[in-house]
């Protein structure tokens, strides 16, 4: 009787830790980069986000919005509050109505919002032959692989393999779910100047790109596992106590 | 009743209002079996959890905007910007996760322990009520992010109401407030889920008034003979209960900061859109066995009707089960047939969360004819064929614990009546 | 959580019948277990709180600048800054020399002009009346503005002069001045 139900304890506990693996689409698997945010000490590499935002900023950002962010935010990212100033001064946002009733434009200011690329959804389908660029502030938690799903996607593109037709207009990437993807292989080889030094290899591009993401997506994430790591060593702390409290409550019990 | 309290406000208060002499009662001198193990924590653990779930709501709700055009980004806007909002936030999310696993646990315990059986009939009904109940809730909770899944999954849950004839569309349209899911479904939805934990509240102090009326059932599923086989509440209980809780925390508090998004699906952060369904409808994970259940029957009526039925049998459990015995301990067969139920309803959970077809769907019509031959046809018929092993003779001697089976004998007659 | 602070509390007493520094022993773990929940119960309770303050979003709106060079001598404007009215009175010369030409020390809230005022002819003010909050009468040439000259609160019928001091009526308080600066000799940033 035990071994039936410790066979069945087995095969379920299997079973329950097999399901978020199988759960996903099985037929593509995402390779796995080591992210330094990874663990419960995780951080944000920081070099790195900077450098994602000057890859968002000069090529993702021609199709793809941000809208959750404000600029003020990028200050997370190690920038000083006037460098924060200046970026958000290089573009125009509407704002209104003046004392004469009409919209103009002014220089953004750090409390604004990152400016969208198009002004709405039917714009940039219209720009984009008629798909729509997701936006991307949350695109590492709406996406099953998270940072490594966005990893993969920019450097997953090569040329289809003979017998699949791509559609007009199409891509094709080897981990896409279709493998057929509106969005072009746009992340060539130093096609930004790394004001670091950093040689602007395609998956550094790409990994830079997913940490800046990563961040966008879940800001706090620094703060949580740092808050996560006192709790549980306050609570592990607290239990040993509650145990010897426990025990001395319960000697003359028995 | 008129404790002798020393301090005179406390007897003041107390001759007029006894709360303190009825807290005094509940819990402090009631008592407790003395040899009730951990298992009787987890609903302790569920009552910490739905004021934890009332508390970080109310905060949340401070924030939060139920409008179709704001939700969305008003939880994000929680989730960056409020002092804390994303761990709130992932509490409260979590929380909902905690709750589930920490009452099925308490129902299966009650399950395997008999707690069902005379004379707590009205206790274990209520519980199921509460269980119904944080279902409705958690369901509506779970559309107001407005996320994909929010949408889509109450766009599937309301729908199961049009499978009844006549009547289905107009519920449907009721329920709705329109002609599909939209801004009045958002905030007659957020309404009722600030209300309902309220409702699950004044429950659960029914649900323990029952509880403390006939007393709590035991590993060994007999009554208490006297005062040496019970301990009073406090501090024995408290302080074990007090010592558990922060265990449960610790899991708890690992899935907050170290996995948040782990029980959660990705499509959740992508706002609702009315025009696109996700590839991979899934609901939560506590309701994935009810989801296989109604997926496994092949017409619309009748899937919707199994899986109300599987929640609707439990209402009657105490009257399927013709055991007089309480515990599994001492029901040889029972006990393997209950560990056949939990895994049927595991593997219907794991079931429900793949497509609906191929082996999946067999293996959710066999975990789902399982789970009401359990019910419906095991339990009454076991009761007449098992044959129990000895009871003993009390909670505080348990002279026969440990043994084997002993042959029919002095004490192979049941010690109570039902 | 409370259930320690029971136990320290009412199981103390039960250390009779054990030798003395086993009960002391005990009595020092009841009451370690306790003080360590009340820090517990205490961390748990702040982000609550904090989460009642501003928000991130609400913070970074809380500075906000006012283009002057539109308003004429004698004319007066309101803008909005962190959802309060703020008044800006471009004020004439006769108005500063009433403002000035008052017996400090008489006021009921005794203040100078020159300490309200960062340009004699700019007089800038949070226009809440500081009695109970309502927002005083006195932006608009056709509004009373008391015997002062300043502003007229409608509500409990509160004075204020030309340099937005209380003068008469049950208002405590002059017109609070808001933090400012003057970017330019037509640009202010309130906050």
């Amino acid at each position: 009787m035990r071994i039936v139900k410790s066979v069945i304890l087995a095969a379920v506990l299997g079973l329950g830790l097999a399901a978020p693996v199988c759960a996903e689409e099985a037929e593509i698997s995402l390779p796995h980069v080591e992210w330094p945010h990874d663990g419960i000490f995780g951080t944000f590499d920081r070099a790195a986000a900077q450098r994602g935002f000057q890859v968002y900023k000069e090529i993702c950002s021609a199709c793809h919005s941000l809208n959750l962010l404000y600029y003020r935010d990028l200050t997370a990212l190690g920038f000083s509050d006037d460098e924060v100033k200046a970026i958000a001064a290089q573009y125009q946002v509407q704002d209104g109505p003046n004392d004469q009733g009409e919209m103009y434009d002014r220089p953004a200011l750090p409390s604004d919002h990152f400016k969208r690329p198009f002004p709405n959804d039917k714009a940039a389908r219209a720009a984009n032959n008629g798909a729509l660029p997701p936006d991307l502030s949350l695109i590492v938690k709406a996406r099953e692989g998270g940072e490594d799903y966005v990893h993969a996607m920019l450097t997953g593109f090569e040329d289809p393999p003979v017998g699949v037709k791509l559609m007009d207009g199409m891509n094709y990437n080897k981990y896409f779910p279709g493998h057929q993807m509106g969005m072009p292989p746009i992340l060539q080889p130093d096609l930004v100047t790394y004001a670091d030094g950093t040689k602007a290899t395609q998956d550094q591009m790409a990994t830079d790109v997913a940490t800046f993401l990563t961040w966008a997506a879940e800001p706090n994430l620094e703060e949580r596992k740092r808050m996560g790591v006192k709790v549980v060593l306050f609570l592990l702390v607290f239990a040993g106590l509650m145990y010897a409290v426990k025990r001395q409550v319960w000697a003359d019990a028995h | 009743m008129a404790a002798n309290y020393t301090n005179p406000i406390v007897r003041w208060i107390d001759s007029r209002l006894p709360v303190f002499t009825m807290m005094r009662h509940e819990y402090y001198d009631y008592q407790m079996p003395r040899n009730c193990n951990y298992l009787w924590s987890f609903g302790a653990f569920a009552a910490i959890t739905l004021m934890i779930m009332i508390v970080t709501g109310i905060f949340l709700a401070m924030n939060y905007t139920d409008n179709t055009l704001l939700a969305f980004t008003s939880v994000e806007r929680i989730m960056r910007d409020v002092n804390y909002g994303w761990l709130l936030r992932y509490i409260h999310m979590n929380g909902a996760s905690m709750f589930f696993i920490v009452v099925y646990i308490h129902v299966f315990r009650g399950l395997y322990y008999g707690s069902y059986k005379s004379p707590r009939e009205i206790l274990w009904m209520l519980g199921v009520v509460i269980l119904i109940l944080m279902m409705a809730t958690a369901f509506m909770g779970y559309v107001l992010p407005w996320g994909q899944m929010s949408f889509w999954g109450a766009t599937v849950i309301t729908n199961l109401f049009s499978a009844f004839p006549i009547i289905g569309d107009p519920i449907v349209t009721l329920l709705w407030g329109g002609f599909s899911i939209d801004n009045p479904t958002l905030n007659r939805f957020f309404a009722l889920h600030y209300l309902l934990p309220f409702l699950i509240l004044g429950v659960v102090v029914l649900h323990v008034a029952a509880l403390h009326i006939v007393g709590s059932n035991n590993p060994y599923g007999i009554d208490m003979k006297g005062p040496q086989d019970g301990l009073p509440f406090h501090p024995y209980f408290t302080i074990k209960d007090g010592f558990a809780l922060v265990l449960f925390f610790l899991v708890y508090a690992c899935f907050v900061f170290f996995a948040p998004n782990y029980l959660g699906h990705a499509d959740n952060y992508i706002p609702a859109n009315p025009l696109v369904t996700p590839s991979h409808i899934v609901p939560e994970w506590y309701f994935l066995p009810f989801y296989a259940m109604l997926r496994a029957v092949p017409s619309k009526l009748g899937g919707v009707l199994t899986m109300f039925s599987s929640l609707l049998v439990l209402f009657v459990l105490p009257w399927l089960d013709t055991s007089k015995i309480r515990s599994a301990k001492f029901r040889p067969i029972y006990k393997q047939f209950f560990w056949f139920l939990v895994a049927a309803c595991l593997v219907l959970g794991y079931a429900g969360s793949q497509p609906a077809e191929g082996i999946w769907l067999v293996v959710a019509r066999v975990g789902a004819v399982y789970y009401f031959f359990h019910f419906l046809i095991l339990l009454p018929l076991l009761g007449k064929l098992e044959r129990p092993l000895p009871l003993p003779t009390s909670i505080s001697e348990p002279v026969l614990k440990g043994s084997g089976p002993v042959p029919a004998g002095a004490h192979a007659k049941p010690m109570e009546k039902a | 959580m409370s259930d320690t602070t029971h136990s320290a509390g009412g199981h103390g007493g039960q250390a009779s019948g054990h030798d003395d520094e086993g009960a002391s022993r005990r009595d020092f773990l009841y009451l370690a277990t306790a003080a360590v929940g009340a820090v517990g119960v205490v961390g748990a309770v702040w982000p609550f709180v904090s989460s009642m303050n501003p928000a991130a979003d609400t913070l970074a709106l809380s500075s906000i600048d006012v283009d002057l060079s539109p308003v004429q001598v004698g004319q007066s404007i309101t803008v909005t800054w962190r959802g309060k009215p703020v008044f800006i009175r471009h004020r004439t010369a006769e108005e500063i020399a009433a403002a000035r030409d008052v017996k400090v020390a008489d006021l009921p809230d005794p203040q100078a002009d020159d300490q309200r005022v960062k340009k004699a002819e700019w007089l800038i003010l949070v226009g809440i009346c500081t009695h109970l909050g309502c927002v005083p009468l006195g932006q608009k040439n056709t509004d009373p503005r008391g015997e002062f000259g300043g502003w007229f609160c409608p509500c409990h019928g509160s004075q204020y002069d030309t340099s937005g001091r209380i003068r008469k009526g049950p208002a405590p308080a002059n017109l609070v001045v808001p933090p400012y600066a003057f970017l330019s000799d037509t640009q202010i940033r309130l906050g």
